[in-house]
């Protein structure tokens, strides 16, 4: 064993169950990983759904997107990007001991989460007021109606699911910052920011995708 | 970048590595590529590339999604089973979009309407 381990052998953060706390962070990584693959699944069973309708109706999907306002689109991307920058901040300021500088961080990565999902709200609430969202009341002044409510059947379940990940990370966000007051993490213990970092990546790259596929569709 | 960049990736050690720092210039860096590379995507989609319009867009978020992945989500600096678990989350939706796309292709005319048939990729009647 390294000597860089030996500090950490009485650990409070470190399971009995671990010789240390770079074997202990491994597993979690790896079980973090497991959890973002089985999230790429979920997430794929939707851009499949997508890809096979749009092949199917890709008139119907160009006109039913243009009801997207991909200004504010693109805003929520910029702002997406941030918050991650911030979100890697945290955990760069938790490598190095920098206790404010995590707090800090991690507060400007719930902003922008908010304002994301915000955002979101002010364009839920368009869609709702213009009839365009599914069921019996969806009026649409298109070629396809039926093909239209099916690209908004898929914006909603996508982007409603995109932002529940971020409605549940928000808290969790949260509870770091609160943490990490209190002097919880150290560069030798911060396995929490880093996991929390990876899941709010992962969320980003989602959206990194939806904004071109559902907002700048050409047509 | 700064003195901090290590030269060479160091040799992936699970058991004892300990935490890579990367520095904050690249951090900023990989911030200022994906924004450069949102304003791509939306220029990208005002002119029209005909057939290359969606290839375009998903190329752009694949370097975008790579960027973050890499830097962001540490996976360069990360031991090779992360990226192993990586690619199998990667396989696993590869075979899935391949599979099922060509099943689709494969059929001919599907429309889950009976009382329209569409070709697929042909505009909507």
């Amino acid at each position: 064993m390294s000597e860089a381990t030996h500090a950490a052998d009485h650990h409070p953060a470190l399971a009995h169950h671990f010789r240390s706390l770079p074997e202990q962070k491994e597993a979690a990584s790896l079980g973090m990983w497991a959890f973002l693959a089985q999230e790429v699944m979920f997430f794929g069973g939707l851009f499949l759904a997508y890809a096979i309708y749009r092949a199917l109706y890709p008139r119907a999907f160009a006109e039913a997107a243009h009801h997207l306002d991909w200004k504010l689109g693109a805003f929520n991307t910029a702002v997406l990007i941030g918050s991650s920058l911030t979100m890697a901040l945290a955990v760069h300021a938790a490598a190095l001991g920098h206790r404010k500088k995590i707090v800090t961080n991690l507060l400007l990565t719930i902003v922008l989460g908010a304002v994301f999902l915000g955002v979101k709200v002010v364009e839920y609430r368009d869609k709702f007021a213009h009839h365009l969202v599914p069921g019996p009341g969806f009026q649409f002044d298109g070629s396809d109606p039926r093909a239209a409510q099916v690209f908004y059947s898929l914006y909603f379940a996508m982007t409603g699911l995109h932002a529940l990940h971020m409605i549940i990370g928000i808290p969790i966000l949260a509870t770091l910052a609160w943490l990490a007051r209190k002097g919880r993490y150290s560069p030798a213990y911060h396995t929490p920011v880093e996991m929390t970092g990876l899941y709010w990546h992962f969320v980003d790259i989602v959206w990194i995708f939806l904004f071109p596929l559902l907002y700048l569709i050409h047509g | 970048m700064s003195e901090h960049t290590h030269p060479a990736r160091p040799a992936p050690d699970p058991g004892h590595s300990a935490d890579h720092v990367v520095p904050l210039g690249t951090y900023l860096a990989v911030f200022a590529a994906l924004m450069v590379l949102t304003v791509l995507t939306v220029a990208a989609s005002r002119v029209d590339l005909g057939m290359l319009n969606t290839p375009v867009a998903l190329g752009i978020a694949i370097v975008k999604a790579g960027l973050v992945i890499l830097f962001f989500m540490h996976v360069k600096y990360g031991s090779r089973l992360i990226a192993l678990f990586l690619a199998a989350a990667f396989g696993w939706l590869a075979l899935m979009l391949v599979g099922t796309g060509a099943d689709y292709i494969s059929r001919g005319p599907v429309d889950p309407r009976p009382d329209r048939p569409v070709v697929p990729g042909s505009p909507t009647p």
